[in-house]
């Protein structure tokens, strides 16, 4: 009863601010664009290619080439549902509506991960099927072993990436220091932990890097990965439950 | 009804709230007065339960706040920091409050009607005036027809008219049974509204009186005398056991309605008076005497300070 009048409420909060619309078709154009130009260059490529390049060339994650910069907007959709309540004061207005903090939490995150969910998986699925089309005869079809997995993973691996956010967002509270920490994290020292050899192990669980594992359908050769599909998305998904645990305990403690 | 009950609230080592008591009755405007940093916005929090007190607890028509089922129908505030997103129209603000406590799409439109902002509904509230923004908190505030409201510092931006309109306002919802507390630093905006005044200083209770109580004992009258012959009228006031007190530029100051008498006395002595008039102390200047006392009291000693029966003070100092 409490519960379904928050998630109304919040439905009507985020509908009602334009950083919804445009962080989430940032998201949607970004990803599909980027997919569609890396996966033309691609095909283009593919002729010049070693016979090992060849062997692991993987024309679904081809296509999602564009989520390592759409996620980026997902991470601010994320961030800014939950930090826009603090930075505008709105959150003091919100919990003497709602002061069972618990409640007013996970509706909202109830219901800014159902529009992610949606936004992502249709996203996926258009990036799939256009960067597909973008790869002519190399192209993969839905299908084929793996394909359909890793499409449905691809707008979960989005979703997460949301999830993850706000409950850093909660933590942080402020929307400037929780993109100062979300940014530089998937774009620098992810990457960078996951390029040198000496911490290519720790980047490996890292929640951006377990997580993409879901949209690969073929290894690269000599892969060594120690775990999944399932089993990456599952390690994302123990850092989202982390993330959110954290903003559940601060919100219950602290002053609003 | 709001009960406080040895309220605390402790930021390290700064006492922001320090065992307040107090109970706040419906039917009357009680004043909530003191000087700004006084600890008036942390006690307001503290009643909706957005900070959590050191120590005891806030009751609102007997329960905690986290255990009403839907708020807003219990108690609306008014909070003095503006509490929503500049994004947002002013109705979609209202509407997504009274979805979250079951308030009917309709009373978004009354509210909106009762604060005058109807014509603005579909704007953005980031381009609202400091007035406009008041207006809006008001709206907030009496969504859910609620039985207590709580109006923290309501005047502040907004022009004569606005002025008058909320004071009308809050009478008007007293008046009609409700539980109104509303908080200001300025004791002449109290003497127009409040029935009913609770002073704090420091974090303290200052007092807890009703408004005529403190009216009463607050309109201090004296008698301004200013002569040449200073020093013989001293003398003959003296002689006739009447203590006069120095209250600089060379005037005399004499407690009580005396003018006649002293004009008759000086007369009798031959004195020449440039000033004979009586005064009358405003409730301002003791609302600051009473404050400053608090301020004293903290810089001397950390001792529990009695409550005390406010009214004694000016007649100490």
């Amino acid at each position: 009863m409490a519960a379904a009048q928050v998630v109304r409420s919040e439905w009507t909060k985020i509908r009602s601010v334009a950083s919804t619309v445009w962080t989430l078709s940032l998201a949607v154009v970004v990803t599909i664009a980027l997919g569609m130009l890396i996966s033309a260059l691609s095909r283009s490529e593919f002729d010049g290619m070693s016979a090992r390049d060849r062997l692991s060339f993987d024309p679904t994650f081809i296509s999602f080439a564009g989520m390592s910069l759409g996620q980026l907007a997902m991470v601010v959709f994320g961030v800014l549902v939950v930090s826009n309540e603090y930075s505008t004061g709105m959150i003091r207005a919100s919990l003497a509506a709602v002061p069972q903090r618990g409640t007013f939490l996970f509706g909202k995150l109830a219901v800014a991960t159902a529009l992610a969910l949606v936004v992502s998986l249709a996203t996926s699925f258009a990036a799939f099927f256009l960067g597909q089309a973008m790869l002519g005869e190399h192209r993969a079809s839905l299908g084929d072993d793996g394909v359909l997995r890793a499409v449905i993973g691809g707008g979960l691996y989005m979703t997460l990436i949301a999830v993850f956010s706000m409950g850093v967002a909660t933590m942080l509270r402020s929307p400037m220091l929780s993109l100062g920490v979300l940014v530089p994290f998937f774009f620098l020292i992810s990457s960078i932990l996951g390029y040198v050899e000496a911490t290519k192990e720790v980047g490996r669980f890292l929640p951006d890097q377990a997580g993409s594992r879901i949209m690969q359908v073929v290894p690269p050769v000599g892969d060594d990965t120690p775990y999944g599909p399932w089993g990456g998305l599952g390690i994302m998904v123990l850092w989202v439950i982390a993330a959110l645990l954290g903003g559940y305990v601060l919100l219950k403690r602290r002053d609003a | 009804m709001i009960e406080l009950e040895g309220l605390t609230k402790r930021y390290g080592e700064k006492v922001a709230v320090n065992n307040l008591t107090f109970t706040v009755r419906p039917g009357i405007v009680t004043g909530f007065l003191g000087p700004n940093g006084a600890g008036k916005s942390t006690t307001m929090r503290m009643v909706l339960g957005l900070d959590r007190p050191t120590a005891g607890d806030v009751r609102i028509d007997g329960r905690r706040y986290d255990q009403l089922k839907d708020p807003l129908k219990y108690i609306g505030a008014l909070l003095e920091a503006k509490a929503w997103h500049g994004g947002r129209s002013a109705y979609n603000h209202l509407l997504c409050l009274a979805q979250s406590n079951g308030i009917p799409t309709t009373r978004v439109r009354e509210v909106l009607d009762t604060v005058g902002l109807t014509a603005v509904a579909k704007k953005k509230t980031k381009g609202f005036s400091m007035g406009m923004g008041q207006r809006l908190g008001i709206a907030a505030a009496l969504l859910g027809d609620p039985r207590i409201l709580m109006f923290d510092e309501p005047v502040n931006g907004l022009d004569p008219e606005g002025i008058h309109w909320i004071r009308t306002l809050m009478k008007s919802l007293a008046a009609q049974g409700r539980t109104v507390f509303v908080s200001s630093h300025l004791m002449s905006e109290m003497a127009l509204t409040a029935d009913h005044l609770v002073v704090i200083g420091q974090g303290r209770l200052l007092a807890d009186t009703s408004m005529a109580d403190f009216i009463e004992r607050n309109s201090r009258s004296y008698v301004r005398i200013r002569s040449p012959q200073r020093e013989r009228l001293l003398d003959v006031l003296h002689r006739a056991g009447i203590t006069a007190v120095e209250s600089g530029n060379g005037a005399l100051e004499v407690d009580g309605g005396k003018a006649e008498h002293i004009g008759e006395l000086a007369a009798r002595h031959q004195l020449v008076l440039h000033e004979l008039s009586p005064q009358q102390a405003s409730l301002e200047e003791a609302f600051m005497r009473l404050t400053a006392e608090s301020v004293e009291y903290h810089a001397h000693s950390d001792a529990p300070v009695p409550r005390q029966q406010w009214g004694d003070d000016w007649k100490r100092s």
